[in-house]
């Protein structure tokens, strides 16, 4: 799947998208990005406080229990400052 | 296209002509400009982010929400992206419609919506070359529940 990441989290990660694939029992964004702290550093720093990231999957909004089953695209960025 | 993310700046009387041209069924055109701030002399650049795709999903799905709630005869999102300068425009907003009131309502709602569900991210950059990522703000968030749910 690939995974995006924007604003802060693609600056602390260094990386805007990457694809990954990840075992079977990363069921959920919760669980993804379990394991990917699990494989770097810098994805520790980067999910330091997971209240402060939101996830779309698929381009739709998501929360961090929902199911990844299907998902092509899993997105992390923190709360939208626009307008 | 009403809803459109672009670098380019835009002309806000070419953006009102373009929804009120060739027609006579619209009373009322509230638009709102949002422009960088730099009230303290502290940001010398601002460059906003966006996810392409959902963020433009999002703006029409905004714009169909308002258009369920208002008679609405046009509506214009256009929201700037990449680096800018103080004072520069970020994001337009046009509401046309029959009378004031469903115009200058949804033009708000169009706002306040948009704070808080559009995927754009502010960096501001300051002149001593510091760089910190804006956060949200809870009155935005305050600001788009006063609508409340549909």
């Amino acid at each position: 799947m690939q995974v995006l990441y924007f604003a802060w989290l693609r600056e602390r990660i260094g990386k805007g998208s990457e694809t990954v694939d990840p075992p079977a029992d990363v069921a959920t964004p919760a669980a993804l990005i379990d394991w990917l702290k699990s494989r770097e550093e810098r994805y520790v720093a980067a999910f330091q406080d997971v209240s402060a990231v939101k996830v779309a999957i698929d381009q739709k909004q998501a929360d961090m229990t929902t199911s990844l089953a299907g998902a092509r695209e899993v997105a992390f960025f923190p709360p939208v400052t626009g307008g | 296209m009403s809803v459109r993310v672009q670098t380019d700046d835009f002309d806000i009387n070419a953006e009102i002509a373009a929804l009120t041209n060739g027609r006579a069924d619209i009373g009322a055109v509230v638009t709102f400009t949002g422009l960088v701030r730099d009230a303290e002399g502290s940001v010398s650049e601002m460059t906003l982010e966006h996810y392409p795709g959902m963020t433009e999903a999002a703006l029409t799905e905004i714009e169909a929400e308002a258009r369920a709630r208002w008679p609405l005869q046009g509506v214009t999102i256009i929201h700037r992206v990449g680096p800018l300068a103080p004072a520069d425009q970020i994001v337009l907003v046009i509401a046309a419609s029959r009378h004031r009131q469903a115009a200058f309502e949804a033009a708000a709602f169009l706002m306040d919506y948009l704070k808080t569900r559009a995927a754009f991210w502010k960096k501001e950059a300051s002149p001593d070359g510091d760089a910190s990522w804006v956060d949200a703000r809870e009155s935005d968030e305050a600001a788009a529940e006063r609508w409340g749910r549909t």
